[in-house]
């Protein structure tokens, strides 16, 4: 299937400038005491940032690196071991929707939707609209399966997006929502 | 037999089910204040160990007999990671738990801490449960306001602090040493065992990784003791000498082609019949199953012929299926093509191999495009048997990967092919039929 063009080519971005915001730095802080090493803060440190930037930018992986004394490599090695965080080059739109896609999801119809949800955003699987709203992800099993087909707004699973108009109705409410993405930590 | 009341449910669906308050209403951290009291941490061990508790995160592991595989008097720290990541598909037990009665499950933790002396313990929750993540922070705070988490909890010399951590979508962190090595800020990479983690586990220190559903089960045999535990359930089969036997209540999530999806507790070793019939209230729109998966993606396929079989620990192995696994069962009708059944469940473990074992990175991978190439309609008929041998190669069980993940990715293509392979055969030669298949999602 064709795309309109329209989601957003990042590198026509203006990038994201550092350091790190004074509440960020301090939250990452304030987690040091909770583990014996410095390099556990790696997940929600990358929580934290991505949260706040819509991606983790290299000046940030290496501003994280040095408070956790470690190097750059071993941050961004655990950072591209999970697809969940994005670098500059590739941001987030303010809220993110899933589509799961596991057999659960799969059974009741769940394949069509996520077609279906790129139709209505304009964008492929991966893609952010050109207003910078809405990321569209599949997902492999939500545990929400109870309410197949399942979606997920940022962290919150929506049950039950059972035919085309809820997918419709949904894509809807996401673009005119205010952004107010879900905390990391 | 009689009506079971549910006891890890019990309280779900009440106003006022998630706060302390209520928690303690219906007599909750009773049972913590006493055992603080009166019993010992050997005592409490040995009568998780007595119940004959097994784990309910997927292998079944007696939960008892892994608290004394820690080294006798180690000075500490001693560690209790609990595994809420809960990826195996088709499985919401503990999202069920931890968002609607997140009290129950941290007296659980709280109770296991005492017994395994941990003064932390690390509660790893998957990125997707945001809610219960939420929630979970909600009752830890609570918590430490009443007293029951910090410093000498209700006047004891026992102190414990309870930490959330969150995943980043991963299904491998779901392994007890890829949750490890996932905490500790690596990536999540499973560990060579031995040593397992009750000797050396997160950051290098003993260490127990439990289940929530487990830990909430602890709370209750605290509170009713071994012989109320051991009335409920299945003993060990005597055919069987490695049957430990399934005992205890255990919640079964229901999802697929059924009327009612949703999650029910009942004694182990109901049938998966029972289970479809009267708590799914049976196959939609009217039409038969074709099969089902018995216990989350990893286990296997069995077809409608074997619903007879109990879930318990043993009922599901007695047909050739990897294991009871999360009791997560889901049902497809006779309208599902079993190809694109398998193509998904292919699919899901291609995506979600870690890439560090060769045999499960390339297997997942090439299991995939075969099963890809059969769905088109361009299947060859040497294909099944290639299929089955990958699917045999792969895994810790044959001894070629790390961790058990890739046995469960092997399972339900070996599980498809053996028991419906007139359906692979037919389907080689005609392909295809229109109209009624799965629509292929885009490569990620």
């Amino acid at each position: 299937m064709s795309h309109p063009d329209t989601h957003v080519r990042n590198r026509d971005l203006p990038p994201i400038p550092g350091p790190l915001p004074v509440e960020i730095r301090e939250r990452i802080f304030s987690l040091l005491r909770r583990y014996p090493s410095k390099q556990a803060v790696t997940l929600p440190a990358l929580h934290l940032v991505q949260d706040k930037l819509r991606c983790v930018p290299r000046w940030a992986v290496e501003e994280i690196a040095d408070i956790l004394d470690l190097s750059p490599a071993e941050v961004h090695d655990t950072m591209s071991f999970y697809g969940f965080f994005r670098d500059e080059s590739d941001r987030l739109g303010a809220r993110r929707l899933w589509v799961c896609r596991s057999l659960a999801c799969a059974l009741r119809g769940a394949d069509s939707l996520l077609e279906k949800a790129s139709e209505f955003l304009g964008v492929p699987v991966g893609g952010t609209t050109s207003d910078g709203t809405v990321t569209l992800e599949l997902a492999e099993c939500l545990g929400a399966c109870e309410g197949a087909p399942a979606c997920m707004i940022d962290d919150e699973h929506v049950h039950d997006i059972s035919d085309e108009s809820r997918m419709r109705e949904l894509v809807h409410r996401l673009r005119n929502a205010p952004a107010g993405p879900a905390s990391g930590q | 037999m009689a009506t079971y009341e549910p006891v890890l449910l019990r309280r779900i669906g009440r106003p006022e089910c998630q706060g302390i308050e209520g928690y303690r209403a219906d007599g909750g951290y009773k049972t913590l204040e006493r055992v603080l009291k009166e019993l010992t941490s050997e005592q409490v061990t040995n009568q998780v160990k007595d119940s004959g508790l097994r784990g309910r995160g997927g292998a079944g592991f007696p939960t008892g007999l892994k608290w004394t595989f820690l080294p006798k008097g180690h000075p500490g720290p001693i560690y209790l990671c609990v595994n809420c990541d809960e990826s195996e598909p088709c499985t919401f037990n503990n999202r069920v738990l931890v968002e609607k009665d997140p009290h129950q499950v941290l007296e659980g933790i709280i109770l296991a801490s005492y017994a395994i002396r941990a003064t932390t313990a690390y509660f790893y929750i998957r990125y997707e449960y945001g809610h219960g993540m939420r929630q979970m922070q909600k009752a830890i705070d609570e918590a430490y306001s009443a007293g029951l988490l910090g410093k000498n909890i209700l006047g004891t010399t026992f102190s414990l602090d309870v930490f959330v951590h969150r995943g980043a979508a991963a299904y491998i962190c779901g392994e007890e040493t890829g949750l490890i090595e996932s905490l500790e800020g690596k990536r999540a990479w499973p560990r060579i065992k031995p040593p397992f983690p009750a000797i050396e586990g997160a950051f290098r220190k003993p260490t127990i990784v439990n289940n929530p559903e487990t830990l909430a089960n602890v709370v209750h045999i605290m509170e009713r003791g071994v012989d109320w535990f051991k009335s409920i359930g299945v003993p060990p089969d005597p055919k069987n000498p490695r049957d430990a036997g399934s005992y205890g209540p255990k919640l079964y999530c229901i999802s697929g082609h059924v009327n009612k999806p949703g999650i029910v507790e009942l004694p182990m070793g109901v049938t998966l019949r029972e289970l479809v019939e009267k708590h799914g209230g049976g196959v939609w729109k009217g039409r038969k199953a074709k099969g089902a998966i018995p216990g989350g993606n990893s286990m296997g396929i069995i077809p409608e012929s074997e619903f007879d079989i109990p879930l318990d620990f043993n009922g599901p192995g007695t047909v050739k299926a990897l294991g009871l696994g999360t009791a997560a069962v889901t049902i497809f009708d006779d309208q599902t093509s079993i190809v694109d059944v398998l193509h998904n469940l292919c699919r899901f473990f291609a995506h979600e191999s870690c890439g560090q074992c060769t045999p499960c990175r390339e297997g997942t991978g090439w299991m995939l495009k075969i099963v890809e190439r059969i769905r088109r309609g361009q299947g060859r008929r040497e294909d099944l048997d290639i299929l089955e041998e990958v699917a045999d190669r792969i895994g810790i069980m044959p001894g070629t990967t790390i961790c058990g993940l890739a046995d469960g990715a092997g399972w339900p293509v070996k599980t498809a092919i053996r028991k419906f392979r007139p359906e692979f055969e037919s389907y080689l030669k005609t392909g295809p039929r229109q109209g009624v298949r799965l629509q292929m999602a885009q490569a990620h």
